[in-house]
């Protein structure tokens, strides 16, 4: 039988597949990413509306953002709006709660400490080794170069 | 059974389908080909306590059904032949469990369908078994938490990924039933380096055209002598470079082909990107629409040619391509 070769063939592909619709991903990602950043302002505004200064406004705005995630994401609604939203809804904090949460759930069937304990940071792992590790780098340089 | 060809065998006792069934998810219910499975099941759970367990209860559900709609007894049942996708074949072996049936578990990714049902049909030709039972199944949850992320996890799909479909096939081999298996080719593992696991049709289509190839060549026959070509899941990409590669050999199959994949969803409706996958895509749209559409006698020759892709998460990680492969079984319909 008359084949391609790899190379030729991953061209073929390539050619053959479609790629995602970058420009529409990143107008939502910015109008859903946008949207949640400006929920975030105007709680600030309330909270400080309602006397916290604004270090622990800022503190009120992360822990309502993180709940707000966390119940969207137990009532299945999360993943709906993130398949349009991309980014928008991966890189704030509600993100991070959503990659937390939604193991936790999954993984409950395999009980709560070889499943739930130690699945739930299948997903944020990666982004807490590596953001911890850099933040230790970033420490050293701070200490030793004054920057 | 003897061989024609290089590869190809051809059953010599016209082993048979004596029956089938099928049962789906919502949203394989809810597609283009939703009247022509037997049950649907809008929990996911079906009741149990886990995917798993579900996945597990559908296989059982279409062994029984295809058992009651011919008043056949489970103890008739020489063999089963099961396969899915999970590790170590879970759903297969714990709907089996219950049975006592000698059973042997079949894996062959998304191409198991075939796989079960070229084996069913050597084991009744040659005189091993009377009746043996082909049973397959997918479960998109189970499917997506073993290979990919958890469900509720907020990310996007590529558009060449494929939908994992919730289903379950069932088919029982013996004798006297109409529609015949007559000619068999069992696949080689073909590999042309695809390595995006988003993009299995790619990785599959290389195997699908070589099984059709060494067939049509073994058996001097050309895709227009069948009223049908049935791929497993190749989805829109793969049936595209499928055609591709049987065309440099000079073979048009896209008239006279369609893709399991491609018929079981409504792609512009229903979110399923390049289309339907898992071994369970195959095995209920071939225990309902192809079977059905054969006792019907609109379709008399069919090639069935269900796809695997055979990776698993780990040697994806490891950088490993996905090898393919593909079975073919034909049925004619007397």
């Amino acid at each position: 039988m008359k084949t391609y070769t790899k190379e030729e063939y991953s061209k073929i592909v390539k050619k053959n597949s479609p790629n995602s619709p970058i420009l529409k991903n990143c107008f939502l990602s910015f109008i859903f990413g946008g949207s949640i950043c400006s929920f975030g302002q105007l709680l600030l505004h309330i909270y400080m509306n309602f006397g916290l200064n604004i270090g622990d406004g800022r503190t009120a705005v992360s822990v309502s953002l993180i709940f707000l995630s966390a119940v969207l994401t137990a009532l299945g609604l999360y993943d709906k709006i993130a398949k349009h939203a991309g980014a928008g809804t991966l890189v704030p904090i509600t993100g991070f709660a959503n990659a937390m949460v939604a193991p936790a759930m999954e993984f409950k069937s395999e009980g709560l400490i070889t499943g739930l304990g130690v699945k739930l940071f299948v997903v944020s792992g990666p982004v807490l080794v590596f953001g911890i590790s850099s933040s230790v780098i970033y420490g050293i340089i701070l200490f030793f170069f004054g920057l | 059974m003897k061989r024609i060809g290089h590869y190809t065998l051809e059953t010599e006792n016209s082993p048979s389908i004596i029956s089938y069934a099928s049962i789906v998810g919502k949203k394989e219910f809810e597609g283009p080909l939703g009247n022509f499975f037997d049950e649907y099941t809008s929990d996911s759970y079906m009741g149990k306590d886990s995917w798993e367990k579900a996945e597990s209860e559908m296989q059982t559900q279409a062994l029984r059904l295809a058992l009651d709609k011919k008043e056949l007894k489970l103890n008739e049942l020489e063999l089963i032949l099961a396969g899915d996708l999970l590790n170590q074949c879970i759903s297969s072996t714990f709907s089996a469990r219950s049975s006592s049936i000698p059973f042997l578990g079949q894996y062959g990714a998304c191409s198991t369908m075939s796989q079960t049902l070229l084996m069913a049909a050597i084991m009744v030709d040659c005189g091993a078994v009377h009746k043996a039972a082909a049973v397959t199944s997918s479960h998109f949850c189970t499917a997506e938490r073993q290979f990919r992320l958890p469900l509720e996890y907020g990310g996007q799909r590529t558009p060449t990924a494929q939908w994992t479909a919730t289903g379950s096939g069932c088919v029982i081999v013996g004798s006297g039933g109409n529609i015949k298996i007559k000619r068999l080719c069992i696949g080689k593992i073909v590999d042309l380096g695809i390595n995006d696991v988003a993009n299995m049709g790619a990785a599959m289509a290389p195997a699908a055209a070589d099984t059709l190839f060494e067939f049509f060549k073994d058996t001097n026959t050309v895709p227009s002598d069948y009223d049908c070509i049935f791929t497993g899941d190749l989805g829109l990409i793969g049936s595209d470079l499928l055609y591709d590669l049987m065309l440099k050999n000079s073979i048009n199959l896209k008239p006279f082909h369609k893709d399991c994949g491609l018929m079981i969803y409504d792609l512009k409706k229903q979110d399923a990107h390049a289309g339907g996958s898992g071994c369970g895509c195959s095995a209920s749209v071939l225990c309902s629409f192809i079977l059905n559409e054969m006792e019907k006698g609109n379709l008399n020759k069919v090639l069935f040619c269900a796809t695997g892709a055979l990776m698993s998460p780990t040697s994806s990680q490891q950088g490993e391509s996905i090898p393919g492969i593909c079975h073919l079984v034909e049925l004619v319909r007397l």
